[in-house]
């Protein structure tokens, strides 16, 4: 049993859903209670969808299960198949289902329907979302593929050159409440256009089980989000022979890695290699003169796996950031996390704990953060600035605007959406800075408002729940008025790296000399 | 009882569970704590309704159920019970705990009565436990409320005292001027139920009358009887006709004179009735159909209809229990069609082929109801807003006659379009 205050991913049935919402076509008959239909607000609240979901929800109830259940799971099918008439029929079960083992997917099977089922087992108690948008989407692409595994040749990614046109590939992962899924596909479908490359698919979202099919019709695939993608890929590449791509163009570095992996995967030549740096504007506006305090900034980073790690990249080499933490909640990227984060010289945070996040964002004493929402909050509680760089989704990471993350324009967004707040952020140390003037106006405040501007709050909150554990020390007036100078954005670690110091030294009162002590004994 | 016309459908359902309901419940008593013994559905389901991130660390959580707690059951109750030390050790100000139960721990007889009471043992004096079920096989949305209250029952000490005891969640300012208003009827003994702190229950017996604020209270209500309370038949209070039939009512059960209730709550009611005015006019002669959630349905139902004109062309209401709610029915026009259950694709279909003005339904409809051309009204509003009493009247039917007036602004003529 696992106390949960709040969770990064929901039960592997939503992420099923996710799959089935992005596409058209299917249908998903989930066997579940009432209280499970809270999910399609995910989709017509988050993602303001115009659509319900395409699910049927059996919504059985404790009177049912002294019945038969099986029997209502039949009537839930037949009624949903005769309705929507889908092309393929995913059946499952979400956590309660799970316990009563009604076999839905074996039921439905044995209905007599001719379009292709796909059972989905999906297991409640041990796997979350994205495993369970990932296993969908595998299992779909096996069921509408796996009748044409033997027939086929394995596809020679160079055949676009014997047949005569340009090159075709599948774009695979992206979904609805994936983060900014809709723009990066406009992005990189644009980029590879451009690049003399045709998109033969792009699944699941706006895809048809039709589409699906015609997966081996392109030459490679592009595993945009390893996250939903590549056990379908993986798969594809087993039995098709289909190469894939693993770099994730977030960033221009990886952008043009990207684009170098696909040409070579297709044996295409790169002819304008050299253009393509000028394509986004990040890497002036990363070297113009005005950006020179981003040099060295703290940055903490905590998303999903595919966007902490490109995050971190990009902070280190492309903004020239220093990366002061990094993890993730996405367990099955723990290990790419860790070696990314051995690489920065910092240790990962693989959690789904949120209170876990915001300890470690606090000792960490980071100018930004690069958070989901959650982190967002944490930042704002503790008064730093923060973008947001994953799912979970909120309402507010669906702009009207085009935004992708992916490719030169995601690039473009990345610039500005990491560096305003962080210009902010700058405010507002300006403004600790002037307050003393006597112009400035008591209560004048930036966005960040005074959560940890104020040393002396600073001081008690803390102070009260440290004085155990730091037992004995006294701040002075002096070592008091001192801490005020200090930038607030480093204040708390100046703070606690003082005490540190005064405990291993065993002195009992910090004053202004004992703070450039420890700074110097620390530097 | 006017000729309303009853229906029952039975399919596939498009409603919350109960354990929606801690989303209120938690704010009404700061000093509680909601622990949801179920499943990571559960918790993901909490969080969506409630848009919970905007807590440092809220007072509901989940202890989620894993593989290993559904191996054996004696496994499950150790761990539920190191759950609840971590919590206690962790918010040492929680003063109630609630176990809720869900569809996970209800399937597999998780036996949260007798963990509670094990737990009364060890923390007696620090944390009192109590357990209810909020799971979405018996129980609806609000149901959950009904629960939670049903289960504090039996703390609650006896007393003769004569009192008024208004049951069900109110916001707290509504709460405020519903006594003020009592006291000047002369009505000094006031209390609700539930408390604004968990610790502070009301003490009941047989002089103890009750007045719902809240038509979804069946258990709650036939527990209270059990403990000899006297239950006022009445409206629920919400616009100025079901205020002041509510007001009346109790009034009437302390032998207050209808005069002096009128003298009290006239320039109330004028006042209410002047600022439903501007209101009126958009709501008058507009269809409206309500989708089952809250189980508000039948009373807003009857206030849009009798105060703000509006056409009933369905009312749907999860749960229907007719004798709680006979004096609202009595107050509906004829031929108003029930519908007590769903089937909702089918009520989908009747909600197209009846091209209403206004639904009221939930989140997961809205948009797509909205993409069809039709305005709607999230049923989940009326449980966060202060909606009750005559004062109110204005703002509650401000909540449907909003969308409408939007509508008009957005398709307006005017409007340069591309």
């Amino acid at each position: 049993m696992e106390l949960t205050l709040w969770t990064y991913e929901g039960p592997p049935h939503v992420g099923a859903m996710r799959i089935a919402s992005s596409m058209k076509d299917i249908h998903y008959v989930l066997h579940a209670p009432q209280g499970d239909t809270y999910a399609d607000l995910l989709f017509t609240m988050i993602e303001r969808r115009g659509q319900r979901p395409p699910v049927t929800y059996t919504t059985f109830q404790a009177r049912d299960l002294g019945g038969d259940t099986a029997e209502l799971v039949k009537k839930n099918i037949k009624e949903a198949v005769e309705r929507f008439k889908p092309k393929t029929l995913l059946v499952g079960e979400s956590c309660t289902a799970e316990l009563i083992q009604d076999q839905p997917g074996a039921l439905a099977k044995g209905m007599g329907f001719d379009m292709p089922i796909v059972n989905l087992e999906l297991p409640a108690y041990s796997k979350k979302e994205n495993w369970g948008a990932s296993e969908t989407f595998y299992q779909l692409t096996r069921t509408l593929l796996k009748e044409k595994v033997s027939s086929s040749d394995k596809i020679n990614p160079l055949r676009w050159k014997e047949l005569g046109r340009r090159p075709k590939v599948n774009i695979l992962g992206p979904s609805l409440l994936g983060f900014r899924c809709r723009d990066d596909v406009i992005e990189i479908q644009r980029i590879l256009s451009e690049q003399g490359i045709d998109t033969n698919v792009v699944a699941p979202l706006g895809a048809s089980p039709d589409d699906i099919e015609r997966l081996i019709d392109a030459e490679i695939n592009i595993c945009l989000y390893q996250e939903i993608a590549e056990a379908s890929c993986e798969w594809l590449k087993r039995n098709f022979g289909m190469e894939y791509t693993n770099t994730i163009p977030i960033g221009i570095k990886n952008t043009i890695k990207f684009i170098n992996e696909v040409h070579e995967k297709l044996d295409l030549p790169l002819t304008n290699k050299e253009e393509l740096e000028n394509k986004s504007k990040l890497p002036w506006y990363s070297k113009s003169v005005d950006s020179n305090y981003l040099t060295g900034k703290r940055v903490f980073i905590f998303g999903d796996g595919t966007h902490a790690i490109a995050a971190a990249k990009i902070a280190k080499e492309e903004l020239g950031f220093e990366v002061v933490g990094l993890g993730t909640y996405s367990r099955e990227m723990a290990r790419q996390v860790r070696a990314t984060a051995k690489d920065l010289n910092v240790e990962a945070l693989i959690t789904n704990n949120y209170l876990e996040v915001e300890d470690a964002m606090k000792k960490a004493a980071p100018e930004l953060v690069l958070g989901t929402q959650m982190e967002r909050h944490s930042a704002k509680r503790l008064g730093i600035p923060c973008s947001v760089i994953s799912t979970p989704m909120h309402v507010q990471d669906v702009p009207a605007r085009y935004s992708p993350q992916m490719g030169w324009e995601g690039a473009n967004v990345i610039f500005d959406d990491w560096v305003h707040p962080l210009m902010m952020g700058l405010e507002e140390h300006l403004i600790d800075m002037f307050k003393h003037d006597f112009e400035f106006v008591d209560g004048h405040q930036s966005h960040l408002g005074h959560t940890a501007t104020n040393t002396n709050d600073f001081l008690n909150s803390e102070g009260k729940k440290e004085k155990n554990s730091k037992e004995g020390i006294i701040w002075t007036e002096s070592g008091k008025a001192e801490l005020t100078k200090v930038p607030f954005f480093v204040r708390g670690k100046v703070k606690t790296n003082t005490e540190k110091y005064a405990i291993l030294r065993g002195i009992p009162e910090i004053s202004d000399e004992t703070l450039y002590d420890a700074k110097a004994y620390f530097s | 009882m006017s000729k309303v016309e009853f229906n029952k459908e039975t399919g596939p359902r498009e409603v919350f569970c109960g354990l929606t309901s801690i989303v209120w419940l938690h704010r009404r008593m700061p000093d509680a704590f909601f622990l949801v013994v179920g499943s990571r559905t559960c918790a993901h389901l909490i969080q969506s309704a409630a848009g919970v991130m905007i807590f440092a660390e809220p007072r509901f959580g989940t202890a989620i159920l894993e593989e290993k707690d559904l191996a054996g059951l004696a496994d499950a109750h150790e761990e539920l019970d190191r759950v609840v030390n971590d919590l206690i050790a962790r918010r040492p100000e929680i003063k109630t705990l609630f176990l809720v139960g869900s569809c996970p721990s209800e399937v597999i007889k998780l036996d949260l009565a007798t963990v509670a009471e094990k737990l009364n043992k060890r923390f007696l004096g620090q944390v009192r436990f109590v357990n209810y079920s909020g799971s979405g096989i018996e129980t609806t949305f609000t149901q959950g409320e009904d629960g939670a209250l049903k289960a504090l029952i039996p703390l609650m000490e006896s007393s003769n005292e004569e009192k008024l005891l208004l049951v069900g969640t109110l916001a707290n300012n509504v709460e405020d001027r519903f006594k003020k208003i009592f006291r000047n009827l002369g009505i000094s003994n006031i209390e609700s139920f539930p408390p604004r702190q968990s610790t502070e229950l009301p003490k009941i017996g047989k002089n103890t009358k009750v007045l719902l604020t809240q038509p979804y209270l069946s258990d709650t209500v036939r527990d209270l009887k059990h403990r000899g309370c006297e239950i006022i038949s009445a409206p629920f209070p919400l616009g100025i006709e079901g205020s002041t039939k509510w007001f009346l009512a109790a009034a009437k059960a302390f032998k207050i004179s209808e005069l002096k209730v009128h003298e009290i709550i006239s320039p109330l009611i004028n006042r209410a009735k002047l600022a439903l005015d501007s209101h009126k006019e958009i709501l008058k002669g507009k269809r409206l159909f309500l989708l089952p959630e809250s189980q508000l349905e039948i009373s807003l139902a009857r206030f849009l209809h009798n105060e703000c004109e509006m056409d009933l062309i369905e009312v749907g209401t999860p749960y229907l229990n007719k004798d709680l709610m006979k004096e609202e029915i009595n107050l509906l026009p004829d031929n108003t069609k029930i519908v007590e259950g769903q089937h909702v694709e089918k009520q989908l279909d009747r909600v197209r082929e009846s091209n209403p003005d206004l639904v009221v339904c939930g989140m997961g409809l809205a948009n797509p109801l909205e993409a069809e051309g039709i305005s709607t009204k999230w049923s989940i509003e009326m449980v966060f807003s202060p909606i009750h009493g005559i004062d109110q009247a204005a703002d509650l039917a401000g909540l449907f006659s909003k969308p409408l007036k939007r509508n008009q602004i957005l398709t307006s003529k005017t409007l340069v379009t591309h």
